[in-house]
């Protein structure tokens, strides 16, 4: 409950707040209390593996973006903006719909089963035998990604020069 | 068994047995809270006397190496110095930049501390002495590691000064390059071992053959591993030679320029616990944990082993801080990316092809080469591409 | 072999560091204030006053020519010459100085002081430990702070003090030398006189 009530007010924070790199910060409190629910829900690998991923990497990318572009001063516009209304619309009615697929789902109507004892061996053994291509495919989207932004990067220098 | 044997027994087992006394104090409701709070006080307690210590050490060590004498005034060869410190930085004026962000100014110290002691609750410090036995501890270290990251790019922002923000930039590209071959060269023992759980890996070093411990440095992958996470480790840490983010001559001190007073000895206090928590990694990753060198060592208590494992891990820093010149930002990423990380990959197949290969001195020579011939062929080859860079400077247009 | 280089340096500061425990002097560390560096013969800090004999104010060699005063560039030197006069030591009576005071925060120790005084009576000390808490008096120093003995500026700059002692002997001989071939020459004069005088009515009855 704490941590629901912390995930929350991280991700209202982020966004109601003036100074980009706040709002990046309060982001992060946001994927730690994400974090901190997946390791509530017995979730070990994956609750670490988001804090690593997201607050080590994620936002370091996200803070590393603001700090290039944005200037340290924050930006004098309205906390609201002229739309607020329509926008609660939109997101209360998004909420309503996740909310009633989430109860009439299983975990609601039949109980929760009894909790998997998921190790980081079995998750390997699923990767290796099951996603083994999911896996690959995605390593190949990485790896084009990589390659793809060295050369911009390298391109550039070669502009420069 | 022998009275001696019983009495190092009983040695070994003195801070569990202490703690379950103290907990019989405790109405059983408010056990577990308070089993908790026991366990997290002493590594509270006693990795900041490490760190006084250290400082006092670290001190005196490069003094000698300089072929001068370290602090020798204060106390009796200087002992008392890190008292002197402790005073001098709780009494100096908190003094923060008028155009500085005061809220995470103020955190950034903050976060960097409690990042670097949370990576101590997976350390098996003694024979059942860890504090939390998380069945992913490996990971939960390297997560909390990336706390760290956070907390410094925090400081460097939030002080606003180009120095701040420049060491902080530089900082962080560090950090995040070497974190690189810290993950992948601690694989290999995760692979060997196959569980991430810290007390897994040491007690399966913990077991001997003959004199000879299990100790995943032994091995030819694990010896590479082993100086492949000390070298990332040293860069994790900001520390010699690859502090260019703090470098005093160069950039004042980079990301904590504009802190004074407490918070700078916060910083302080926060590499090097964050120097003792990676350094405890490698031991309980490599070195054996609390497990005797030999195995007619054991009757020491394990406790004594894993502090005397961590006493030399901090002599070598100290020693190669006093050694080597520091390295310039693209050396530093250059060894990372072009050196390190080919060379934790090749450890990885290294590794399996040990794991595959029946027992013998034939596996030790393949693994040896295997390792060996490519840490030189490319040592030597990226040397020798650096004699034909062209090197253009860009002036500001 | 590769990391070679590491392995050098590295094998060098351990045997920096063990060796500075056998060998004390790889220590290059002096341990101020117990230990102290000698200092060269011609260190120089601030001027003082030679004295001769043990008597500092009647020893003084300075006779308040204020030659010093005048040289002086930043002007630290202030005498005020005595109205009387004292016998030096040769003997001879001489002016002395009332007042003599070197304010030692604007002394730049240039030595023109030295170099300008026709008596030796001025010359470089090696003291540099003259830090004081009194912001307002403290390094003015007077006459009698600046009078230091002649054994004193001997133990400080041998053979200077040496030459300087050969030259005001060989003065002091000299003068007297002069002294004693006058007072000869006069009492060769007076013998002659006495002598002439008395033979006239000696020589009177002979004739």
């Amino acid at each position: 409950m704490i941590l629901a009530v912390l995930t929350v007010a991280g991700t209202a924070a982020a966004m109601g707040l003036r100074n980009a790199v706040h709002c990046v910060l309060a982001l992060t409190v946001g994927f730690a209390g994400v974090a901190a629910l997946y390791l509530q829900l017995g979730a070990q690998f994956v609750g670490l593996t988001q804090i690593m991923v997201y607050v080590g990497a994620v936002a370091i990318l996200a803070v590393f973006a603001i700090m290039m572009t944005h200037s340290p001063e924050p930006v004098k516009q309205p906390a609201f903006s002229s739309q607020w209304f329509v926008g609660s619309i939109v997101a209360a009615s998004v909420f309503a719909v996740l909310a009633w697929e989430i109860r009439s789902g299983a975990a609601f109507t039949q109980g929760l089963p009894p909790q998997p004892y998921v190790t980081v061996q079995q998750i390997g053994d699923a990767l290796m035998h099951h996603f083994i291509l999911p896996l690959e495919i995605m390593g190949l989207l990485l790896t084009a990604a990589l390659i793809g932004a060295v050369v911009i990067a390298m391109g550039h220098e070669e502009e420069m020069k | 068994m022998t009275h001696i044997a019983q009495l190092a027994q009983q040695l070994d087992r003195i801070f569990v047995l202490a703690k379950h006394w103290l907990l019989g104090f405790v109405p059983s409701a408010a056990q577990p809270i308070c089993s908790a709070i026991l366990s997290v006080v002493p590594v509270i307690l006693a990795f900041p006397l490490l760190f006084a210590i250290t400082t006092w050490l670290e001190r005196k060590g490069l003094g000698r190496m300089q072929n001068r004498y370290g602090p020798n005034r204060v106390g009796p060869c200087g002992i008392l110095q890190p008292i002197a410190d402790g005073i001098k930085s709780l009494t100096k004026e908190d003094i923060v930049p008028i155009t500085a962000d005061h809220a995470v100014h103020f955190l950034a110290p903050v976060l960097l501390v409690a990042a670097s002691f949370m990576g101590f609750a997976v350390l098996p410090i003694g024979r059942n002495m860890v504090i939390a036995n998380l069945n992913a501890g490996v990971l939960f270290f390297f997560a909390v590691g990336s706390l760290m990251e956070l907390a410094v790019f925090m400081a460097g922002w939030s002080s606003r000064s180009k120095y701040s923000l420049l060491g902080a930039m530089r900082a962080i590209a560090q950090m995040i390059s070497y974190e690189v071959p810290l993950v992948l060269a601690s694989i290999v023992v995760i692979m060997q071992a196959g569980s991430l759980s810290t007390v897994a890996i040491v007690n399966m070093q913990a077991t001997y053959t003959g004199i000879w411990p299990h100790w995943f440095v032994l091995t030819p992958w694990g010896f590479a591993g082993f100086v492949l996470f000390m070298v990332a480790a040293t860069a994790e840490s900001n520390r010699s030679p690859f502090d260019l983010p703090e470098g005093e001559s160069e950039i004042i001190a980079g990301y904590y320029t504009e802190y004074s007073g407490f918070k700078f000895a916060l910083f302080f206090m926060g590499e090097y616990i964050g120097m003792f928590a990676t350094s405890g990694m490698a031991i309980t990753l490599f070195l054996g944990g609390w497990s005797a060198p030999f195995s007619f060592l054991t009757w020491i208590p394990s406790y004594f082993w894993f502090f005397a494992k961590l006493l030399a891990l901090i002599a070598v820093f100290i020693w190669v801080r006093g050694t080597l010149p520091r390295l310039r930002m693209d050396q530093l990423m250059n060894l990372a990316w072009e050196f390190m990380l080919p060379m934790t990959l090749l450890n990885l197949l290294t590794a399996g092809i040990w794991h595959f290969m029946p027992a013998g001195p034939s596996r030790w020579l393949v693994c040896s080469t295997m390792v060996a011939v490519p840490c030189i062929l490319l040592s030597r080859g990226l040397k020798h591409k650096k004699k034909f860079q062209v090197h253009t400077y860009h002036y500001s247009e | 072999m590769v990391g070679e280089g590491i392995l050098k340096g590295m094998a060098e500061t351990a045997r920096n560091f063990f060796g500075s425990y056998f060998r004390k002097d790889r220590l290059t560390t002096v341990q101020y204030p117990e230990e102290r560096d000698a200092q060269i013969e011609s260190a120089r800090s601030f001027p003082f006053l030679v004295y001769d004999g043990t008597d500092w104010h009647d020893g003084m060699r300075c006779v308040a020519c204020q030659i010093c005063e005048k040289e002086c560039p930043p002007k630290c030197i202030f005498i005020e010459k005595s109205k009387d006069k004292k016998p030096d030591a040769n003997g001879k009576p001489q002016f002395y100085p009332a007042t003599f005071d070197i304010d030692i925060s604007v002394c730049m120790s240039c030595q023109i002081c030295v170099e300008v005084c026709p008596f030796d009576a001025i010359k470089m000390d090696v003291d540099y430990s003259l830090s004081t808490d009194d912001r307002f008096g403290g390094l003015l120093l007077n006459k009698q702070r600046l009078a230091k003995s002649d054994a004193y500026y001997n133990s400080i700059h041998p053979t200077e003090a040496a030459a300087v002692d050969a030259r005001l002997a060989a003065e002091r001989a000299r003068q007297e030398a002069k002294a004693k071939a006058a007072a000869e020459a006069k009492s060769a004069a007076d013998a002659k006189l006495a002598a002439t005088t008395p033979a006239q009515p000696a020589s009177g009855e002979p004739r």
